[in-house]
């Protein structure tokens, strides 16, 4: 653990954009995103399909696919650049310094490796154990997983495994090597909420235990909010609003995050007749609107909107919320 | 409930036979739904929640006679549809319609929005050529789409849209019921707002009655009249949306209830939580006795060996749990 001893993020994405080749030429879909994440801090990235969200942290451990490639930005992780490292300098880092969990379990492990090899792996590779030490790690591993049984589990192959329990290996695989940065991209998302619950819980639990910062990337607001301590709320490839997760969900202030707290019914609401929902769809890659890309959206929009890109900016009289809103910016200027 | 149920289903079962083994040489039974039976009434909104595998759809899709069903039956306007052939059930699929989970492969890629709106229109011989045109662009403004949209192809449209498209085909033959499978699962937060309004105001407009199949609560309990709990094929739980949500009996659904996440940190903080352990057991070999009693924190020796008995502890209110009697007598 090379961790500096001052305050500095253990990673900082700076003006990450991000590009795809389309038919009609290059379009930019992730354009100069700014995150930050502390040590052993929790950043839930909220957004919805396309915003650029999965796209963001594939390319920091450089696993885009094919036509899309990052255009511009820096992304230090523990003080070195991310996007610069070469090949065998990355390989260290990916499952070694930064942990990854897919989305789609069934997709994901290799469906001819029992799991046990597939989780002695990295701990082989990186950790240079020797396959006994390995066996027995792996195993303790899926025991903190809550795997039952993981002595005998641990010869299953992917398929005799249920979803759940899938995803619960696909956890250890990401916490094999004991990293400073796990990245779960929508971790529960393919999976019940009984089972949901049960990964969020091992996650909270395990983040104390091991003093690991989490990314958390996710469409679902209701479920980051017992989970993470800041947010960041990205639409078409921008982050729009970034506070800690009670400033959010108490002052929203972007209208689209506004839109998006208010489509969510609640299970502790009366029922309404209604819900309030945002209207129209959001931009396609290539068709980004000229100024703010929510604008054409936005039912608070001014000409200004259509005009230029807002930039965020911190939201007065609270710590650390900043939004990216000309109407917003421009109301708590004349509160003041 | 005086009122004359919509639909009667009664002591329904669909058992899958499936062939197991790198040749298919074993074979098993899947018991998808075991023994369910519930009225649908006119104009209501009956939800369906429950985790995957645990028959919610099935029952949907059996309740339509779109998978034949190996015993019970549903009862339409007198008629016990599960036993009609295709030919004989024909004249009914103009009044049960069924919404997709998934609107990327439920639209012919090939047709256009206006031909699969317009299909089923002439197929039922509600409209002549002539006014088909017209019919289509009135059903596109049913469900919020410009009537030019009848000149794309599905490709063009985005999630949202397309769910509108299937929306307003099942709504072409001017139906009385609409099952909606997880009709608003795959799509995004905002849209899934707009897609959830659509449905109740055309509920609202032609007086629909919906079987809503899907696992978000709070959704749910956004929309129903009533809702029903299934776990493994079998019903735990039916009341109106209020008993269920204030007053859950069956400890399923109170471990459900409480797995869903609310999107208010402070509450999500101090918040007693009952997480359920391990999965949901295979349907393949279901346990004896109360299929949920491997998981539920409350069983008893009973469980194990005896099914609980489909009962109406209050008016309206059903449940299938030995413990929920003892609560009450205790």
């Amino acid at each position: 653990m090379t961790a500096p001893a001052d305050n500095k993020p253990l990673l900082d994405v700076r003006g990450l954009t991000i590009e795809i080749d389309t038919r009609r030429g290059p379009a930019v879909i992730v354009d100069g995103i700014n995150l930050t994440v502390g040590k052993g801090e929790t950043l839930g990235v909220v957004g919805e399909s396309g915003c650029g969200k999965s796209l963001t942290m594939l390319s920091l451990v450089r696993l885009l696919p094919n036509k899309i490639r990052v255009k511009g930005g820096t992304a230090e992780f523990a003080g070195r650049d991310l996007l610069k490292m070469s090949k065998s300098e990355l390989r260290q880092v990916r499952g070694g310094k930064i942990g990854f969990v897919f989305q789609d379990p069934m997709t994901s492990l290799n469906p001819v490796m029992r799991i046990g090899d597939q989780l002695c792996e990295p701990l082989i590779y990186h950790r240079k154990m020797n396959k006994a030490d390995a066996r027995v790690r792996a195993i303790e591993l899926l025991r903190l997983v809550g795997i039952p049984g993981p002595e005998q589990r641990i010869e299953a192959y992917p398929h005799e495994l249920s979803g759940g329990m899938r995803q619960r290996v696909m956890i250890a695989i990401g916490l094999a090597c004991d990293p400073e940065l796990l990245i779960a991209d929508e971790p529960t998302t393919a999976l019940d909420v009984t089972i949901q619950a049960q990964i969020v819980d091992l996650v909270k639990d395990l983040r104390k235990k091991l003093n690991m910062s989490v990314v958390w990337i996710t469409h679902d607001l209701a479920l980051i909010a017992g989970l993470v301590d800041r947010v960041a709320v990205l639409y078409a490839g921008t982050v729009v609003e970034d506070a800690p997760v009670n400033e959010l969900f108490a002052r929203p202030t972007h209208p689209y995050t506004r839109g998006l707290l208010a489509s969510i019914p609640k299970l502790s609401d009366e029922r309404a007749s209604r819900l309030s929902s945002i209207g129209g769809t959001p931009p396609e890659p290539g068709r980004r609107p000229k100024g703010c890309p929510f604008a054409p959206r936005c039912g608070l929009a001014e000409s200004v909107c259509h005009e230029r890109v807002p930039v965020l900016e911190p939201v007065a009289g609270s710590g650390g919320h900043r939004v990216a809103c000309f109407v917003a910016q421009r109301q708590m200027m004349e509160a003041a | 409930m005086a009122a004359e149920p919509l639909i009667k289903v009664e002591n329904l079962v669909k058992h899958f036979v499936v062939r197991l083994g790198a040749f298919g040489e074993r074979g098993a039974t899947v018991y998808a739904v075991d023994d369910v039976s519930f009225d649908i009434f006119a104009g209501e909104t009956l939800s369906l929640v429950g985790e995957s595998g645990c028959g919610k759809s099935t029952t949907g899709f059996t309740l339509l006679n779109l998978q034949k069903a190996t015993s019970g039956k549903v009862i339409f306007q007198g008629e016990n549809i599960v036993s009609l052939d295709e030919k004989r059930m024909r004249p009914y699929r103009r009044e049960l319609q069924i919404v997709f989970q998934d609107p990327y492969s439920t639209l012919n890629p090939r047709m256009t929005i206006g031909e699969v709106v317009g299909e089923p229109i002439l197929f039922h011989k509600l409209a002549t050529k002539a006014e088909l045109p017209e019919c289509v662009s009135r059903l596109l403004a049913d469900v919020g789409l410009p009537a030019r949209f009848a000149q794309r192809y599905p490709h063009e449209l985005s999630g949202g849209q397309r769910q509108r498209v299937a929306i307003a085909r099942a709504l072409a033959c001017q139906p009385k019921f609409i099952v909606c499978d997880e009709a608003i699962s795959a799509l995004d937060v905002s849209v899934q707002a707009q897609i959830i309004n659509l449905l109740l105001d055309l509920q609202e407009k032609y007086g629909l009655t919906y079987l809503f199949i899907a696992h978000d609560l709070a959704v749910v309990r956004h929309i129903s009249t009533r809702v029903g709990v299934m776990y493994l094929g079998r019903m735990a739980e039916l009341a109106t949306r209020e008993q269920l949500f204030s007053n859950p009996l069956h400890p399923y659904t109170r471990a459900l209830l409480s797995a869903v996440p609310e999107a208010d940190p402070e509450l999500e903080k101090t918040r007693q939580r009952q997480i359920l352990t391990g999965d949901v057991p295979s349907p393949l070999a279901p346990p004896a006795g109360c299929r949920f009693h491997t998981r539920c924190p409350i069983a008893m020796d009973k469980c194990k060996a005896v099914v609980p008995e489909w009962r109406e502890v209050v008016p309206g209110h059903h449940v299938s749990c030995h413990a929920v009697g003892m609560e009450t007598a205790g």
